[in-house]
């Protein structure tokens, strides 16, 4: 058997395998690149990636994960083969990940490819790529938007702005641009004079993300006063996007400058006692899991092994359980849906688990489909009507959930669930907030 | 403060869903800690029992061959009691899904490689195309699916000596994809009963078998007949070529056992089961021969699960409940002792199909399912094993693989939630 995550120790230890002479033969020159061969090696052909993949459920073209990985990591050995366009059609969902039995990183074999892809074959005065760059970029974008908040949401509004977006960028008109706040989220945080707690043992950095500094503060501000109710100390370093959006796109330098911008905000709290925070399970994602997978600077492996979504946090080191036993909220019906990039953290049933016992509350899982917009992949005029043919299942099963209120964690599932059903859609913390401030 | 349960059963294949549904039938609080998606969709879907037992085989009936297996086999351990006890934990979890329930007989399946597999239980749609049944038997292929060469099983199965005739075909599949597609792709195909030139899959299909019909009573197909609405594109297949249609199960990816893996998870939603996957458990913390807590990788953040009882059931070599270097086999989360030969070229015979020492690696269980230490002392007194991780048994020789997981599942679970429930 083999394990690309443990590969087995050759290093003999005294007294344990010290009597066994084996040397292992260097048959590669060391190299300083990263090495994904073991991905590739360990790789036994079963599909199983393939079989979870949304994207080639619903695209016959699409060649799959398994080719994406480990089958185009070995064609590129050749000198003159390049990285096939199609990497660019994958959603970056992760969810292969999750599917492979055999230990292969598919998601970091495909990161790496599309950056390749993105760097060497992509026209960079190409509609695709402008667009791409943009989608990619979004805090920026949101950033001037936000600036003049209600004069940006009418023009994203307008449906002739739309039309122009769609026929000049290749971002689609079927969807509704989502509103900037009037007040950010760090707008607020400053107006409140920061930390209303201040402890010396209980300290968390928050990672609010993108979304909801400019789009849902109230996520934001539940995160806060939620935890602030639990006695800790919030602080909100200044940050960069987390970098999802651009892995999906594969402009790795974007996210690798914006990692290190964060790497330099947060890492030095970690040593004071800070744990770092994220209501966004994307963002939560890539600081725990595509950070030091992708990217060598300094202080990034102290952020993924500090790093935590914020109910997550809550259900280890407070007793949730107990703290929800003695509460109730007014009564509500929610049907939940799980983001891909929670699963693979382990996310993705702990909000059913902890609201279905809380008074007031029903909520049913939705199933283990995939929302199908994954982020910018959904915004693309090109990938729309798959983007919701992927969706069509959660859809259905929304609809006939007793819930007319969608919850999800993350925002652009949260987009998605909206445009399919036309539901309000709330954060997990948002009932938490509820039921415990 | 860490996340806390009565029983935690770690694991996502078919031993661990046993010993779930097993526990929470005693009224503990069980939690199920899987690393991946279960391993369950690379199994064939069949649940045999027993089919083979020192030189006996294919055996008739499972129970007539517990004399005739090794002292220390995990059969030894459970008894008949614990195999009929897993048997109906799994027949209540699948309910009509599954066949061979009204008899302790063993069925003979056909496999895909065109050898008959002695089965306990099998999905409905595998029933009308057992060998132990009569009836002269077409065996549909298609050219691009490259795992099933029906032409091939069926030599097979005719000079194995079956009761009648078995003849294969390989066809063209109505609709063409690329050159890669999956097995899924086809059954969606025949699921949503896509156009073709000639009309429909599913009618185009029924034509080209009907075309190849030669007096046979009953078709086979690789186990791609629809996914979603499997029992109506089987049905009308049936209609339109006026025999009974089943499926031969298939490897990876398995549909037969994706359906068994959402039954079964669906089961454990039901009984209350909670679930935790995507992550490894790596470590413990212990007090004594006590477990406290169980560590799980977090990705690199370790993240501590706690409760009064453990089930260890991660699966063998294969699954990764067991490892191995050069010189050791060891059981990687809580380090139980694994005994093997000392010389690592004795673990192995020469065939590929050979008596194996590898093959039975695995912890060493008390009478109540506990791992024992080199000297038959129980590691800790609240873990307990089941499934592949338990060693003793041969189970690709022997035909055993779910039979055991479901056993000792039952028993390991129930004891556990039993101690946890006191």
């Amino acid at each position: 058997m083999s394990d690309a995550e443990t590969p087995p120790d050759t290093t003999p230890t005294p007294g344990e395998q010290g009597e066994d002479d084996f040397e292992p033969v260097e048959v590669f020159p060391e190299s300083t690149e990263m090495d994904l061969r073991p991905g590739a090696d360990n790789c036994y052909k079963c599909t199983s990636c393939d079989v979870s993949c949304p994207v080639a459920e619903v695209d016959d073209e699409f060649p799959g994960p398994k080719f994406q990985g480990p089958e185009q990591w070995r064609l590129k050995r050749k000198e003159d083969a390049s990285v096939d366009d199609s990497i660019m059609s994958c959603s970056n969902c992760m969810r292969c990940d999750d599917a492979c039995p055999s230990g292969v990183p598919l998601s970091q074999m495909h990161n790496t490819a599309r950056g390749e892809y993105v760097d060497e074959e992509m026209d960079k005065l190409s509609r695709e790529y402008i667009r791409n760059r943009i989608l990619a970029n979004y805090g920026t974008l949101a950033e001037l938007g936000s600036m003049f908040p209600r004069l940006t949401n009418a023009i994203m509004g307008n449906s002739l702005v739309q039309q122009i977006n769609e026929k000049v960028l290749g971002i689609t008109a079927e969807r509704e641009f989502p509103d900037f706040a009037t007040q950010t989220f760090r707008e607020w945080w400053n107006e409140r004079g920061g930390p209303q707690v201040r402890s010396e043992d209980k300290r968390v950095a928050y990672f609010h993300g993108c979304y909801s500094n400019y789009n849902t503060p109230e996520v934001g501000k539940a995160m806060v006063r939620v935890f602030e109710e639990f006695g800790y100390e919030v602080v909100v370093p200044k940050q960069r996007c987390s970098g999802t959006p651009m892995f999906a796109n594969g402009m790795l330098d974007d996210a690798k400058r914006a990692a290190g911008i964060n790497a330099e905000n947060f890492a030095g709290l970690i040593p004071e006692g800070y744990d770092i925070i994220a209501s966004c399970t994307s963002c939560s994602m890539s600081l725990r899991q595509e950070y030091p997978e992708l990217f060598d600077i300094d202080g990034l492996e102290d952020i993924s092994e500090h790093t935590y979504e914020a109910m997550e946090y809550l259900r280890i080191h407070e007793d949730l359980d107990s703290a929800l036993a003695d509460t109730s909220v007014s009564e509500q019906s929610f049907a939940y849906h799980a983001p891909c990039h929670a699963r693979n953290q382990g996310l993705d049933r702990q909000a059913v688990e902890l609201f279905r016992d809380l008074d007031g509350v029903t909520i049913e899982d939705v199933g283990d489909s995939c929302s199908g917009i994954s982020g910018t992949y959904g915004w693309k005029e090109e990938k729309y009507d798959k983007s919701m043919q992927i969706g069509a299942d959660m859809f259905d099963h929304m609809e006939h959930a007793d819930g007319n209120v969608g919850m999800t964690e993350c925002p652009t599932c949260s987009m998605q669930m909206e445009h399919g059903t036309g539901y309000d859609i709330k954060h997990p913390l948002q009932l938490l907030e509820e039921a415990l401030v | 403060m860490a996340i806390t349960d009565d029983v935690l059963v770690i694991g996502g294949g078919i031993a661990a869903c046993t010993a779930a549904l097993s526990a929470a039938e005693t009224g503990a609080q069980v939690r199920l800690l899987a690393h991946k998606k279960s391993t369950l969709r690379q199994a064939s879907g069949l649940v045999d029992v027993l089919g083979y037992a020192g030189d006996d085989g294919p055996l008739a009936n499972p129970y007539d061959g517990l004399d005739e297996l090794p002292e220390g086999h995990p059969y030894r351990i459970v008894g008949e009691d614990g195999i009929r006890d897993g048997l109906r934990l799994f027949d209540e979890a699948v309910g009509d899904a599954y066949r061979g329930g009204h008899t302790d007989d063993n069925a003979l399946v056909a496999t895909y490689g065109g050898t008959m597999k002695p089965t306990a239980r099998y999905p409905e749609s595998v029933a009308s195309g057992l060998v132990s049944a009569s009836g002269d038997m077409l065996l549909v292929g298609f050219e691009s699916l490259t795992d099933f060469d029906a032409p091939v099983a069926a030599d097979h199965l005719e000079a194995a000596g079956v009761p009648f005739s078995v003849r294969g075909v390989s066809l063209p599949f109505p609709k063409t994809f690329r050159a890669d597609a999956k097995l899924t792709r086809f059954a969606k195909a025949l699921d949503r009963d896509e156009s073709v030139e000639s009309g429909t899959v599913r009618s185009a299909l029924a034509d080209a078998v009907a075309d190849e019909l030669d007096g046979e009573t009953r078709v086979g197909f690789p186990a791609m007949l629809g996914d979603d609405h499997d029992t109506e594109v089987r049905d009308e297949l049936a209609d339109r070529l006026g025999v009974p249609v089943f499926e031969v199960p298939t490897g990876p990816p398995s549909l037969l056992g994706l359906k068994l893996e959402d039954m079964l998870f669906d089961a454990l939603d039901e009984a209350g089961v909670r679930i935790s996957s995507g992550n490894p458990a790596v470590d413990f913390e212990a007090d004594g021969d006590r477990i406290e807590t169980v560590l799980v990788d977090q990705k690199s953040r370790m993240t501590p699960y706690e409760a009064d009882q453990i089930v260890l059931a991660t699966g063998g070599l294969v699954g990764k409940g067991l490892d191995s270097d050069r010189a050791h086999v060891t059981e990687p989360v809580f380090g139980c002792h694994v005994p093997h030969p000392e010389d690592r070229y004795d673990w192995s015979e020469p065939e590929a199909f050979g008596d194996h020492e590898f093959a039975r690696f695995g912890v060493v269980p008390d009478d109540e399912l506990r791992p024992t230490d080199a000297d038959g002392e129980s590691h800790f007194e609240n873990l307990r094993a089941a499934g592949g991780v338990v060693g003793g048994a041969h189970v690709a020789r022997e035909k055993s693989a779910s039979g055991v997981s479901l056993a000792t599942g039952a028993v390991a679970g129930r004891l556990a939630g039993e101690d946890a429930t006191q």
